[in-house]
């Protein structure tokens, strides 16, 4: 399926250009994107660091533990397979906080360690689970509490009340969410009964 | 502040603090080197798509819908963006501001659109990616159907909010 998305963005994209003469702009791309992924690599590179850093305080300290507890119980009834104090159940913790406060950088490398770990449990190593679902939708409807780059952009436009959106931003990523988990509990079952 | 409290509460349960950090710190070697042939894929696709102006024609079929729903025309890239990718749709929002300012109604229910979802075929792709997983199952689906309803409902608080 992943193959497919991408293949289909790349054959679309330049057949397009092809319909409109428009060939340097393909060639232009495909050395731009080189420089762009090693820019954003660059740039994410050290926020990684740092987090995972300070994580690893978080973590020896006890308070992943005793937060991931706190949320725990949100976290069994959404991740039913995990078992128990298993590792991934921590980093899915650490990346919706992350979320959570508009850190979306810092809440890349806690995803992919939780994703990593997700896969150990995965018996089938091609195919996606259920907890692996429900995770990825739970970040592409991005629970935002302070979206901290949009507050500083409108800042910096000068906005008369850069932090007027905050409250609908709240309400609108919260249904997001909501129906994200909704339409994955039905889907799962659907796939189920196959 | 959440570092202050990480490393304040790491303190107080004496925790060896720059030892525990740098170990730490080290595991993003790994991850960087996993994670970057799928970044690079993922921007090398999505770039083309983009700038190959494929979604121009999306636009024109869409507008007649986009009409009736009384939407800003000038609002419709940013809902098409925002999903594929976030650093597009984020100078989509810098464009905005720019031209009609951010507290314009374009500006504020763009910027709310920009906040109430992320993006889904970046995360999956690069999520997925990662662990090498191939058969993705209805993920895609259930995540377009969360932004479907982030942008819809985000159209509707703006419009009662402001």
């Amino acid at each position: 399926m992943v193959n497919k998305i991408w293949g289909f963005f790349i054959i679309s994209g330049i057949i397009t250009c092809l319909f409109n003469n428009n060939i340097e702009l393909i060639n232009n791309e495909i050395l731009n994107s080189t420089k762009d992924s090693l820019d954003m690599i660059i740039k994410i590179f050290p926020v990684m660091a740092l987090w995972l850093g300070l994580m690893n305080i978080a973590k020896h300290s006890g308070l992943l533990d005793k937060l991931s507890k706190k949320i725990s119980p949100i976290l069994r009834f959404l991740f039913p397979e995990i078992p128990k104090n298993h590792e991934s159940l921590n980093y899915i913790s650490s990346n919706i906080i992350a979320n959570m406060f508009g850190l979306g950088n810092a809440a890349t490398p806690f995803g992919l360690k939780a994703m990593k770990s997700l896969q150990e449990l995965n018996k089938k190593k091609d195919t996606a689970t259920r907890s692996m679902i429900t995770f990825l939708v739970i970040n592409t409807s991005g629970v935002t509490i302070i979206p901290t780059t949009i507050i500083s952009l409108r800042m910096m436009y000068g906005s008369t009340n850069p932090t007027s959106i905050v409250l609908p931003c709240i309400l609108a990523t919260s249904l997001a969410t909501i129906s994200g988990i909704i339409i994955d509990r039905i889907l799962a079952r659907r796939c189920n009964y196959k | 502040m959440l570092v202050l409290f990480i490393i304040l509460y790491g303190f107080i349960k004496k925790v060896n603090l720059y030892d525990t950090f740098v170990e730490g710190a080290k595991e993003s070697f790994d991850l960087v080197f996993t994670m970057f042939p799928c970044m690079l894929a993922m921007i090398f696709g999505l770039n083309i798509f983009i700038k190959s102006g494929i979604l121009n024609y999306l636009f024109d079929i869409l507008k007649p819908i986009v009409n009736i729903l009384k939407v800003p025309i000038e609002v419709f890239p940013m809902m098409i963006l925002r999903p594929i990718s976030g650093s597009a749709s984020l100078a989509f929002l810098n464009n905005i501001f720019e031209s009609y300012g951010p507290d314009s109604l374009i500006g504020l229910l763009s910027s709310v659109i920009q906040g109430s979802t992320d993006t889904t075929f970046y995360v999956l792709t690069l999520y997925f990616g990662c662990i090498g997983i191939t058969k993705i199952k209805y993920a895609l689906w259930a995540g377009l159907f969360a932004d479907l309803v982030g942008i819809t409902s985000a159209i509707l608080i703006v419009n009662f909010f402001f």
